[in-house]
């Protein structure tokens, strides 16, 4: 990552859900861009939720899926008027299939400034071992 | 489907129904445009950050979205007609021995001249950042201020 300072960010429009299975109200949805990694120890997810809160955060772990939702306020008040808009506000949406499994209890969410971290520990047995293998 | 989308939407206030014909109307030309010259989605500057901006009666509103970034990472100057966002959007590196499933989220320098269409009080310019958005609100300058005449 030495190249990243000389780098510039491209213009990515936020990505629209074209068919999100549960919506029950109207609105646009959108998929947050995501980081996800791993080392031995845990699972760790960091989304762009610009414009979430913690209260309008819901993070759902049933089985090995994972489904993140937030809610967006609209911060635009009654009497403005559009001169330019170049992105939507809208809900934000994604689910994810886990292979690992997640030690639930020690799960930990942290979001700050509109970026999700979510450190997923995984259990015990699911930590990699090294097998001997005997001669 | 659609006279759901127009109709119920509790959140915004009277007007939405525009905004949502407006959407959709943005939608059909993107996707006409999309066939024309290959998939290229809502009308942008192309250039980092996304901004919106609107204006009312006394001031305009400069909204961009900017996950991640600190406020002492932002540097924002503003000239007689227009202002300029810049700043580095940092990443770190997540220890050596991670093993990435997924990376979308980008690092990198940004900025951005907007111009507005009118002067702006330029000494009154105040900017927020919360939750990864942006907001600027910027007065109009005094002379540019629509004037309510009194008919005797």
């Amino acid at each position: 990552m030495t190249d990243s300072k000389a780098k510039e960010i491209q213009v990515k429009p936020k990505q629209e859900v074209t068919s999100p299975a549960e919506q029950t109200k109207p609105g646009v949805v959108f998929t947050p861009s995501v980081d996800i990694f791993e080392n031995d120890r845990e699972l760790t997810l960091l989304a762009d939720l610009p414009g979430v809160t913690a209260e309008n955060l819901t993070i759902d772990l049933r089985e090995n899926t994972l489904t993140l939702t937030g809610e967006v306020e609209p911060f635009e008040r009654a009497n403005e008027e559009d001169i330019l808009i170049e992105y939507e506000i809208g809900k934000y949406y994604r689910q994810f299939s886990l292979s690992n499994v997640i030690d639930q209890s020690k799960i930990n969410a942290n979001l700050t400034d509109g970026v999700l971290r979510l450190t997923l520990p995984k259990v015990e047995e699911a930590k990699p071992r090294k097998i001997e293998v005997r001669t | 489907m659609f006279y759901r989308r127009l109709f119920d939407f509790p959140t915004r206030g009277l007007g939405s129904s525009f905004r949502e014909l407006d959407r959709l109307q943005r939608q059909m030309e993107q996707w006409q445009g999309a066939l024309s010259r290959g998939a290229f989605p809502m009308p942008s500057a192309g250039v980092f950050p996304l901004t919106n901006v609107t204006e009312n009666n006394d001031s305009y509103y400069v909204r961009a979205e900017l996950p991640g970034i600190k406020s002492d990472e932002l540097d924002i100057q503003v000239t007689a007609k227009g202002i300029s966002i810049s700043g580095e959007r940092k990443i770190p590196v997540e220890g050596n021995n991670v093993k990435y499933h997924r990376r979308e989220r980008e690092a990198g320098k940004f900025s951005r001249l907007i111009n507005l269409p009118d002067d702006i009080d330029v000494n009154k310019v105040d900017a927020k950042l919360e939750n990864g958005v942006l907001t600027m609100t910027i007065p109009k300058a005094e002379k540019t201020k629509p004037r309510q005449i009194t008919v005797k």
